[in-house]
């Protein structure tokens, strides 16, 4: 479904990845590991496609496609979706009526007719359930004074609304109290399917718990330094990154 | 900003055709001779002109105000037309005799005079450059006893409402544009509910200028009896022209004792080209008078004109008398605009709320003024004053000029403002959720105005949002 190939990428002038290679296969869940700072989080954006990133090297082919050619709403529209480490705030904007965009993108991008209101509402009431959410979450505005758990369970129902093939979850446990915890990994286990991938970016082996991978890797000074299966991870609980890390 | 904020091709004003029809135009310039000229055009009592020409002789002692911030050339007076009307309109029984051209007009803009609209609910007035070509469900509203009618109309059917109200909220001596306007004043609205009705439709007027070099001066009246209750609402669109138009109307609302107006208005006049040739400049009096326990709401989404001069205000002369404004004001490209509010309670217990929503991008420079003034009598007076201000870009501007006074100890006034940007994060993440970059800054400006689009009625609404996407796009990539 993914393969990324000797991928490298700066912000700015500093490099942060320097040659990434990673093959994802349809149902399979992959763990991202590794110290603060080792590029984790700016993998998983440029997958998405971040404007503020630059790709200087390598490529990145999604289902068959050049995904570095295309857009960002482009890639959302082909079931790349990526959980925000840090969801944005959009003021006065319902999350009702953001997501039935989002929503409704993805089937014009399909050839499909747009969903009214009405028939939305009904998909979103079983949509809730997912993340057991209330529904008057959604006449709130989008992610606007939602405590750091709600803005998390919040990109899950998102998640489940557009059910992507491929979803990103770029630190989804950081800030999540243990039952938050148990509600979005649940989520996203509900999500799962033979026909799409999930990759999990994680600081610590908790959410394994939860969401058990199929393989563990560590990034490390923008390098895949130490790939394996989900024991590699209770390894990484159990000895921290510093053994690794010196390899990089 | 980042690499994401550039422009892409700006859309095209979408309204910017124009109709060829002939016109029965004045030669450009004003003097005494085209006062009266344009009085007798219109078979006008000998009071209203005697009104004009005490109005066109106050203008010459004033001068053009220079206190807004905003920057243009020289206006020359003496080079515009005052009148221009559509030839084939004498008096016209049914939309029938309509000049086809005219209604394809409408059609453009998105207005039909015939039954869609009937069957909306609206009742539509319709100003063509300085002439009002036909007024639909005028007889539903008869029975009502509501006077809906053209300017005109009203002078030669209703003499005596427009002699008592007319100039009783705005002044011809108010100011520079209103004295000009006073003068040469071709045509407009006027509206009458009667004693406790609630008026059945929303009442609408388009106003549209279309002949080269015409200056629109129209005038909009609005009385509200005892207990009764309207809702108007007014929209405006201009063809394309590479020369400055200028537009300097007037608005009086006056609500009665126990009343209540609200007054919409969307305006979409041309806003000139990318690099500021051409576009109305909209300097325009608007003002209410309200009476004991009367109402009066001004809502308005500018988005066009190149420049825009205006403050819509309520007198609260009455005891408990409420005065709303909620504005969006958008600039884009070199479009400048000056505008806001004031608020001024003179009745015990009045209250005002202000709510204005500026958004700038391009090179545009938008300005908030408004005055909240308490005078002594007015205790228990309590206003509130919202000022947001959005940035889309680095070369735009946003700007601030509240001013408040308070003469008595009794009363509140509270003032909260902020500036946001729109983030190069925000955009990032409705991208990331499948929507494209003008659908995302749409999403977003939506959001920011929604305190003041929920205060429209729904069709208007709608047509707001659309036209602020419009506004907008291409002002991020």
């Amino acid at each position: 479904m993914l393969t990324i190939d000797n991928l490298h990428a700066n912000a700015g002038d500093k490099a942060i990845l320097k040659g990434i290679s990673l093959t994802v296969n349809a149902g399979e869940v992959h763990a991202i590991m590794g110290p603060n700072g080792s590029g984790k989080s700016t993998l998983a954006q440029v997958i998405a496609g971040h404007p503020g990133f630059e790709v200087t090297k390598g490529s990145i082919t999604y289902v068959g496609q050049d995904l570095l050619e295309m857009d960002p709403e482009v890639r959302a529209q082909q079931g790349v979706f990526l959980a925000f480490q840090y969801p944005v705030e959009i003021p006065g904007v319902t999350n009702a009526y953001f997501l039935r965009s989002a929503y409704n993108e993805l089937r014009k991008a399909h050839g499909k007719e747009e969903m009214d209101p009405m028939e939305f509402l009904d998909l979103m009431e079983q949509k809730l359930k997912v993340v057991d959410m209330d529904p008057a979450m959604l006449q709130r505005s989008v992610n606007a004074g939602f405590s750091g758990g709600e803005k998390k369970r919040n990109e899950i129902l998102q998640m489940a609304v557009l059910e992507p093939k491929l979803a990103i979850l770029d630190e989804t446990d950081s800030g999540l109290d243990i039952d938050a915890l148990r509600v979005v990994a649940g989520g996203v286990n509900a999500l799962k399917r033979p026909d799409n991938a999930t990759i999990v970016v994680t600081h610590y082996q908790r959410l394994l718990n939860h969401i058990v991978p199929d393989f563990v890797h560590v990034l490390a000074g923008g390098k895949i330094v130490k790939s394996g299966g989900k024991e590699l991870a209770l390894e990484l609980e159990a000895k921290g990154y510093d053994w690794l890390v010196g390899t990089a | 900003m980042s690499s994401s904020i550039e422009t892409l091709v700006n859309k095209e004003y979408q309204y910017g055709f124009v109709t060829d029809v002939d016109s029965d135009t004045l030669p450009p310039g004003l003097n005494e001779d085209v006062v009266r000229l344009i009085s007798s055009k219109k078979n006008e009592p000998e009071w209203l002109l005697e009104w004009r020409l005490k109005a066109y002789k106050r203008w010459l002692t004033m001068t053009e105000p220079h206190w807004p911030n905003v920057k243009y050339a020289p206006i020359n007076y003496q080079g515009a037309r005052y009148y221009s009307a559509p030839k084939s309109v004498k008096p016209l029984q049914s939309l029938d005799e309509v000049d086809p051209e005219l209604l394809s007009t409408y059609k453009k803009l998105g207005i039909s005079l015939t039954e869609q609209k009937m069957l909306s609910g609206v009742a539509v007035d319709a100003i063509f450059d300085s002439v009002s070509v036909g007024t639909t469900m005028k007889e539903e509203l008869s029975k009502h006893g509501v006077v809906f009618c053209s300017f005109s109309e009203a002078v030669h059917n209703h003499p005596e409402l427009i002699q008592q109200y007319l100039g009783s909220v705005v002044p011809y001596s108010d100011n520079f544009f209103a004295a000009l306007n006073s003068a040469v004043f071709s045509d407009g609205s006027f509206c009458y509910i009667p004693k406790g009705v609630r008026c059945p439709l929303e009442l609408s007027t388009y106003f549209r200028i279309n002949a080269a070099e015409t200056g629109q001066f129209e005038r909009t009246l609005i009385v509200a009896d005892e207990g009764a209750h309207v809702s108007y609402l007014e929209g405006c669109t201009a063809p394309k022209r590479s020369t400055n138009q200028l537009h300097a109307a007037v608005v009086e609302l006056v609500a009665l004792d126990r009343s209540t107006i609200k007054y919409s208005t969307v305006q979409n006049w041309y806003a000139g080209d990318k690099e500021g040739v051409g576009g109305i400049y909209n300097f325009v009096t608007k003002r209410g008078k309200a009476h004991a326990d009367a109402k009066i709401s001004w809502t308005q989404v500018e988005t066009g004109s190149a420049i825009t001069w205006k403050y819509p205000s309520v007198i609260l002369l009455g005891d408990n008398s409420v005065g709303e404004f909620y504005s969006v004001a958008v600039v884009n490209n070199k479009q400048q605009a000056d505008t806001g509010t004031k608020m001024i309670h003179i009745g015990k217990n009045t209250k005002s709320t202000i709510i204005s929503k500026g958004i700038s991008a391009g090179e545009g420079q938008n300005s908030y003024r408004g005055r909240v003034q308490i005078l002594p009598k007015a205790e228990g007076a309590r206003n509130y004053t919202q000022c947001d201000s959005m940035l889309i870009g680095n070369t735009c501007g946003a700007h601030t000029f509240p001013y408040i006074e308070v003469a008595n100890n009794s009363s509140t006034t509270e003032h909260e403002a902020s500036t946001s940007k729109i983030g190069e994060d925000q955009i990032f993440y409705c991208k990331a959720r499948g929507l494209s970059a003008e659908h995302a800054i749409s999403l977003i400006v939506s959001g920011f105005c929604r305190e003041v689009f929920k205060e429209l009625p729904m069709e208007f609404a709608l047509e707001a949002q659309q036209l602020l996407g419009i506004t907008l796009e291409g002002s991020v990539g």
